[in-house]
């Protein structure tokens, strides 16, 4: 009830005791290289997407970390696999990967709901 | 009437397999889709159908594709083909001539030996009898090359053989027994009754010392006709399907039908012509370096045929063709792995809606330089700098906004959204008002010329640097450096560019020439293709290929595509990566 024309905000904390991790823990198993980005911003700062729009595949890899699937899910399909972040990254993260490994993971999540 | 009951497994067996072969096929051919079937029907007819007998004879008979892989498999697998196929032609040519009609029951020429009395000669009995004992000797040789190979593969050249299934080693014994039966069988009636020839003759009188031959001779018949039924019977569950299917498939590729984007009855047809020769596994990279021994082509076409579990294999391959360049039956190897990719991608009004049309300078000339071409600015440089020096006057399509052409998409199996890419640089294409689109990465280049249909011409820059020079718009100084050409597999194999780069490092470098020439050509192990090996599986893949290039001590590897040159990068070696383009630069006059 919104009686004073203003409300006090949900709150943005995340929990990394309690978050969702079912798609962390998916794309760990299934994209393993994942785990070594050390979040340099390599991929994002060369991305042809990113170049055009609001798409942050370091940005992403914090969103699943933290749980947030929902948003990183709203990301995804700007990739257009180019590849060239995974050139340019200095830890061997399989980017083009990650990316199919998280579109897959949706893909599959729906046919589990329907 | 000549008939006895040890030629019911052969007849048997024989009516069976072509009955069975019939209904298989046509089932096949019916799903084929529409367009393909008008292409049959309009090749039928045509220069199409001899160029297949042709090819019939030159590969499905004579093998020689495998001859140029190597001399001593080439000549194993032609003892069975052309052997084989001998042994039936002149023996029915001998039956004939003895019976003087060519009516006479298949079985008669192949068992001609039991039924003809060996005292009753006819025109040329003795040049058949040779003929005959010599094509077998032929065979036989093969088999005996066949027994080494399975023993010790590197005596025909191949450092790794195929690992068969149970059954197919079972009807591969079935095959090797039939010869040296009718070898007995024809040995023990020479040497009982007479007639023969230089082998069957004097092996016939040799076991006359010490055998009863008179009641051998119609066991060893019986063991030899039920050898071939059970190897007709055997042969629909093997690899041997290769021997027939090949040669249907042989019409259809010459009539014009293509592996499509979905796996079909066609591929089922590519999928049995594979005859498992095993020539792919050495080409294959992921095993020369990485040890990898399941993803080959071979063992891939053979988990999809028997229906079995194939998991990461689709993903697991570089598709830098080598496998595809060497194979003996020219299978479309790429495309059926591509058709095993799972199309992911959902088109909603979104997709994409972040990439707007973009204001395009007009001009004769259109440069793509791709995703790639903007990792690697000193080959953008150096395609300016040669621009400039020729006095074209080009647009720079994606200087600062372009996007991705939609390969590697499309490699990832997501057809359906690749399209949406196509589409979006297309218009920029056409905006540009451009006769001739100039492309760096021969990733892109290859999508444009194959998906895009583009009604201007699409050159790749070795392309056009070589026709600038042909054209003298462009002089250029000779260097002394050496340099070895790494053709990048989407030109090369890919797109069939050899002659342009070959030219352009010719007239600008001292040009080496190694067997890694033309198809030869290594892959640097960036291939985005391959979504299941490792950054460090891939940096392996490409430090052995530039090993391999080193022991000829090049000055200078030239490449021609960005990909290629950034994955050669990350290796340390005194040898120079560098693109076509950037040497050309540098000689300009």
């Amino acid at each position: 009830m919104n009686l004073w024309g203003f409300k006090i905000s949900e709150t943005r904390g995340i929990d990394y005791d309690k978050n969702d991790k079912a798609l962390l823990n998916y794309l760990a198993e299934k994209s393993p290289s994942s785990k070594l980005c050390i979040g340099c911003g390599g991929c994002t700062a060369t991305c042809t997407a990113g170049n055009l729009t609001e798409f942050n595949i370091r940005k992403l890899q914090m969103l699943v970390k933290r749980g947030e699937n929902k948003e990183a899910e709203q990301h995804l399909h700007k990739c257009m696999l180019c590849g060239k972040c995974l050139l340019v990254c200095p830890r061997g993260v399989d980017t083009r990967k990650m990316i199919l490994t998280l579109i897959d993971y949706n893909r599959n999540k729906e046919h589990v709901l329907r | 009437m000549y008939y006895d009951n040890f030629v019911l497994p052969f007849v048997i067996g024989l009516y069976s397999l072509l009955i069975y072969l019939a209904i298989k096929y046509i089932r096949w051919i019916r799903t084929f889709p529409k367009a393909d079937k008008l292409r049959i029907i309009k090749g039928l007819f045509t220069t199409k159908t001899l160029r297949s007998i042709r090819e019939i004879i030159t590969e499905s008979i004579v093998h020689n594709k495998i001859f140029r892989t190597n001399p001593f498999l080439g000549y194993m697998h032609m003892c069975f083909g052309l052997g084989w196929f001998l042994l039936i032609v002149v023996g029915k040519i001998e039956s004939t001539v003895y019976h003087t009609s060519l009516f006479n029951p298949p079985y008669f020429a192949i068992f001609f030996r039991f039924f003809h009395p060996a005292n009753e000669t006819f025109p040329g009995s003795n040049t058949f009898a040779f003929l005959m004992d010599f094509i077998l000797l032929f065979i036989l040789s093969g088999v005996f090359l066949a027994w080494m190979k399975r023993l010790y593969s590197r005596v025909v050249g191949l450092k790794k053989t195929t690992k068969h299934r149970p059954f197919d080693l079972l009807i591969l014994t079935v095959l090797w027994m039939i010869f040296p039966l009718r070898l007995l069988a024809e040995s023990f009636t020479s040497g009982a009754r007479g007639g023969g020839s230089f082998l069957t003759h004097t092996l016939g009188d040799f076991f006359n010392n010490f055998l009863p031959l008179e009641n051998l001779i119609y066991p060893a018949w019986w063991a030899y006709s039920s050898a071939l039924g059970l190897f007709f019977i055997l042969l629909p569950g093997s690899r041997y399907m290769h021997i027939p299917t090949e040669m249907v498939f042989i019409f259809l590729k010459n009539w014009g039908v293509k592996q499509g984007r979905k796996a079909n009855a066609f591929t089922e047809f590519q999928l049995y012509s594979c005859s498992r020769c095993g020539i792919c596994i050495d080409r294959c990279q992921l095993n020369t370096s990485l040890g990898i021994n399941d993803t080959q082509s071979v063992y891939f076409l053979k988990k999809l045929r028997h229906k079995k579990d194939y998991t990461t294999l689709p993903e697991n391959c570089l598709m830098c063709g080598r496998c595809e360049s060497s194979c003996p039956v020219g299978i479309e190897l790429n495309a059926i792995r591509l058709s095993k990719r799972p199309d992911m991608s959902r088109i909603n009004k979104d997709t994409y809606s972040y990439i707007q049309p973009i204001d395009i300078k007009t001009a004769k000339v259109a440069y793509f330089a791709g995703c790639m071409g903007h990792l690697t600015p000193t080959v953008i440089a150096a395609m300016k700098h040669i621009f400039g020096k020729a006095g074209v006057d080009y647009t720079f399509l994606d200087e600062s906004k372009g996007i991705c052409c939609g390969r590697p998409m499309m490699l990832s199996g997501n057809q359906a959204i690749t399209s949406v890419i196509v589409e979006k640089n297309r218009q920029m294409i056409y905006a540009s008002g451009a006769e001739i689109l100039v492309t760096t990465c021969p990733i892109c280049y290859k999508i444009f010329k194959e998906e895009y249909k583009l009604k201007i011409k699409v050159m790749h820059h070795s392309e056009y640097i070589d026709e600038l020079m042909k054209k003298n718009m462009l002089t250029t100084a000779r260097s002394n450096y050496k340099t070895i050409l790494h053709n990048p597999c989407e030109l090369g194999r890919g797109s069939k560019v050899f002659e342009a780069p070959d030219n352009v490092l010719k007239t600008v470098s001292q040009k080496l020439s190694t067997k890694y020439d033309g198809k030869n050509s290594l892959c640097c192990g960036g291939s985005l293709a391959n979504t299941h090996i490792s950054a460090e599986q891939r940096t392996k893949i490409g430090s052995d290929a530039l090993d391999l290039y080193a022991t000829y001590n090049p000055d200078i590897i030239a490449t021609a595509c960005p990909l290629c040159k950034k994955t050669f990068t990350k290796k340390a070696s005194d040898i120079q990566i560098k693109d076509i383009a950037e040497l050309v630069a540098e000689n300009c006059r």
